[in-house]
C-alpha cells in the first residue's frame, strides 16, 4: 500500500468532462461519456473497465487531446489541454497503426526523427527500444511481415522512445490471444518501472486490468460514469506470476460484481441503454 | 518473393499471347485473307514496318502526343484527386460527376474538342489526357479518403505539421492505390490519342491505321495493331511489377 500512498502528486486531471456527438441527419445527439472527473497520480498505473461503448475511447482520446471535450477541463502537468495532442503524451492504439511502408526500424524512430532529435541519440534509442521490446532479429522487417503482437510491440517502442511522461493505452492488446496478453503485460510493467510514467490503459479484460494496475476505474453503460474505483494494493514489482494470487479473483470479482448490470444495460436495446 | 513476383506476370502474359495466336489463327483460318492476315506472316509484316522509314514519323508523332497527354494526366490528375480525397466535401460533389464522365464515350466530345484546339497535335492531346485524367483522379481521390485514420490519429500524437502530415504520411499511405490510378491512366491516355489520330490528324500511329482501313490495306492494320499491342502489354507489365511490389506491404 505504500507505493500506492507514495504516488499523490496530480499528472493530469479531468474535471467534468463529457462528450455529446451531435446528431447526424435528423437523429438525436449522441451523449457518450460523462460528466466524469478523474485524477491521475504521478508515475501511477490507472485502468479504466466497462461495457462495450461506454465511452472508454472517447475518454482516452479527449485525455490526449485527439478530441475535445463537450464540457469540462483537462489539465495535464498544470497546463489545460485544448485543440492539440500536449508534449509528453504517448498513445498506443487498439488498431494497427505501424506504418506499412517504413521498417521496423524506421516505424520507431519515425516520431524522433521528426521531432528533431540528433541522429547519433535517435539510433541510441532505437536501439534500445529494439532490444527492449524483443524486435533486434526484424528490425529491418516490415509490419506485414510480423504477427500481431510484434506489431504492436512496435507501436509501443515507437510510443516509448519519444520517453512520454503520460502514457495512454487504448485496448492495446485487444487483438492478441491470452498467453500473448499476458507476457506483453508483464514488459508493460517492465517499461512501466523503468521509466516511470504515468499510465492510462483501456481495457475491457477484468483480470487483465485488475493485474496489471494501481487503481481500475469501473464505468457505467453508455453514457459513461465512473460507478467505482478499486484499488488493488499491488507491489510495483508485480507480473503476471500474481494469477496465482487469491487476491486478484477477488478484485476481478468485485470489478464483475459492479460490470454485470452495466454490461447487460449495453448489450440490451439503445434505447434502455440511455 | 521477389522472383515470384517478378514470374507471375510475365507468365500471364506468355499465357495470355498463347491463346491469343490460337484464337487469331483459327480466326484466319475461318475468315480469310479478306479479313486478316495471319499470325506468322504479321509478326514479319511488323518487323519489314519497324525497318522502315515511313514508320517513325508516325511513331515519334504519337510518342510525343501520348508523353504530353499523359503529363497532362498526371500532374491535373493527381492534384485534383488528391485535393478531392482531403476536402471531403468537395469529393462526394465531385465523385457522382467524375462517375459520370468516366462512363461516357468521350468520342462525343471530340467535335467539340477539335472545334477548340484546332486539326493536329493539341487536339489529341486534350483528347489523350481527358481519357487518362479521369480514372487518375477518381483513383488518388479513393486513395486519400481510404488512409487508416489511426494513421491520422498517429501522425497528430507525434505532433506533425502540415508539411510533414504530407509528406511522411498521408503520400506513402496512399501511394499503392495512386499508382494503380496511373497505371489505368497509362492505358486510357494511349487508347484516347490513338483515338483522337483516327479523327481529323494527319499524323500518327491513329492516322496510318485509319488510312489503312480506307485503302483496305490489311498488312498495314494487323501489323501496326500488333506492335501497340506488344507495346501496351510490355508498359503494363512493367507497371504491374511496381503496382505489386508497392501492394506487398500494405
Amino acid at each position: 500500500m505504500s507505493t500506492v500512498q507514495a504516488k499523490t502528486t496530480p499528472h493530469a486531471v479531468v474535471t467534468g468532462v463529457t462528450r455529446v456527438f451531435p446528431g447526424a441527419g435528423g437523429r438525436a445527439p449522441v451523449h457518450a461519456l460523462g460528466p466524469v472527473d478523474l485524477v491521475l497520480a504521478r508515475g501511477e498505473f490507472v485502468s479504466v473497465v466497462g461495457p462495450s461503448g461506454c465511452g472508454k475511447s472517447t475518454l482516452l482520446e479527449i485525455l490526449a487531446g485527439l478530441q475535445p471535450p463537450s464540457q469540462g477541463t483537462l489539465v495535464f502537468e498544470d497546463r489545460p489541454v485544448c485543440g492539440q495532442v500536449p508534449d509528453g503524451v504517448g498513445v498506443v492504439f487498439q488498431e494497427n497503426a505501424a506504418f506499412p511502408w517504413l521498417t521496423v526500424r524506421e516505424n520507431i524512430a519515425f516520431g524522433l526523427r521528426r521531432a528533431g532529435v540528433d541522429g547519433a541519440e535517435v539510433a541510441r534509442r532505437v536501439e534500445h527500444a529494439l532490444g527492449l521490446m524483443g524486435l533486434a532479429d526484424f528490425a529491418r522487417s516490415y509490419p506485414a511481415q510480423l504477427s500481431g503482437g510484434m506489431r504492436q510491440r512496435v507501436c509501443i517502442a515507437r510510443t516509448l522512445v519519444m520517453q512520454p511522461r503520460l502514457v495512454l493505452l487504448d485496448e492495446p492488446f485487444g487483438a492478441l490471444d491470452q498467453q500473448t496478453r499476458l507476457l506483453m503485460g508483464d514488459e508493460l510493467l517492465r517499461l512501466w518501472r523503468e521509466t516511470g510514467a504515468t499510465v492510462l490503459l483501456i481495457t475491457h479484460a477484468l483480470d487483465e486490468a485488475a493485474l496489471l494496475s494501481d487503481r481500475v476505474a469501473v464505468m457505467s453503460a453508455r453514457p459513461g460514469r465512473f460507478l467505482d474505483m478499486v484499488e488493488t494494493g499491488w507491489p510495483a514489482d508485480r507480473d503476471s506470476r500474481l494469477v496465482e494470487d487469491p487476491r486478484l479473483g477477488a478484485i476481478s470479482a468485485r470489478l464483475w460484481s459492479r460490470l454485470r448490470e452495466e454490461s447487460l444495460k449495453a448489450m440490451s436495446t439503445g434505447e434502455a441503454a440511455r | 518473393m521477389v522472383t515470384r513476383s517478378l514470374l507471375r506476370p510475365l507468365l500471364d502474359a506468355i499465357v495470355l499471347v498463347a491463346v491469343v495466336t490460337l484464337a487469331w489463327q483459327g480466326l484466319y483460318e475461318y475468315a480469310g485473307d479478306v479479313a486478316l492476315t495471319p499470325p506468322l506472316e504479321t509478326v514479319s509484316l511488323a518487323l519489314d514496318l519497324l525497318g522502315s522509314a515511313r514508320f517513325w514519323p508516325h511513331v515519334r508523332e504519337t510518342g510525343l502526343a501520348v508523353a504530353q497527354g499523359l503529363a497532362i494526366a498526371v500532374l491535373g490528375g493527381l492534384s485534383i484527386g488528391l485535393t478531392l480525397g482531403i476536402h471531403r466535401l468537395s469529393g462526394e460533389v465531385a465523385e457522382p460527376i467524375l462517375v459520370a464522365l468516366y462512363s461516357i464515350p468521350k468520342i462525343t466530345l471530340y467535335p467539340v474538342i477539335l472545334l477548340i484546339f484546332g486539326i493536329g497535335m493539341p487536339a489529341k492531346v486534350a483528347f489523350g489526357a481527358i481519357h487518362g485524367i479521369i480514372p487518375i483522379i477518381i483513383f488518388s481521390m479513393n486513395a486519400m479518403r481510404n488512409i487508416h485514420p489511426v494513421y491520422l490519429k498517429t501522425a497528430r500524437v507525434m505532433r506533425l505539421g502540415p508539411l510533414p502530415l504530407a509528406t511522411r504520411v498521408l503520400l506513402p499511405a496512399a501511394l499503392p492505390e495512386v499508382f494503380t490510378g496511373l497505371r489505368v491512366g497509362f492505358a486510357l491516355t494511349l487508347v484516347g490519342t490513338l483515338m483522337g489520330e483516327m479523327f481529323g490528324s494527319q499524323r500518327g500511329i491513329g492516322f496510318m491505321l485509319m488510312r489503312a482501313m480506307g485503302s483496305h490495306d490489311m498488312a498495314t492494320i494487323m501489323s501496326v495493331t500488333l506492335l501497340l499491342v506488344l507495346f501496351a502489354t510490355l508498359v503494363s507489365v512493367a507497371l504491374l511489377v511496381v503496382d505489386r511490389r508497392l501492394h506487398r506491404f500494405g
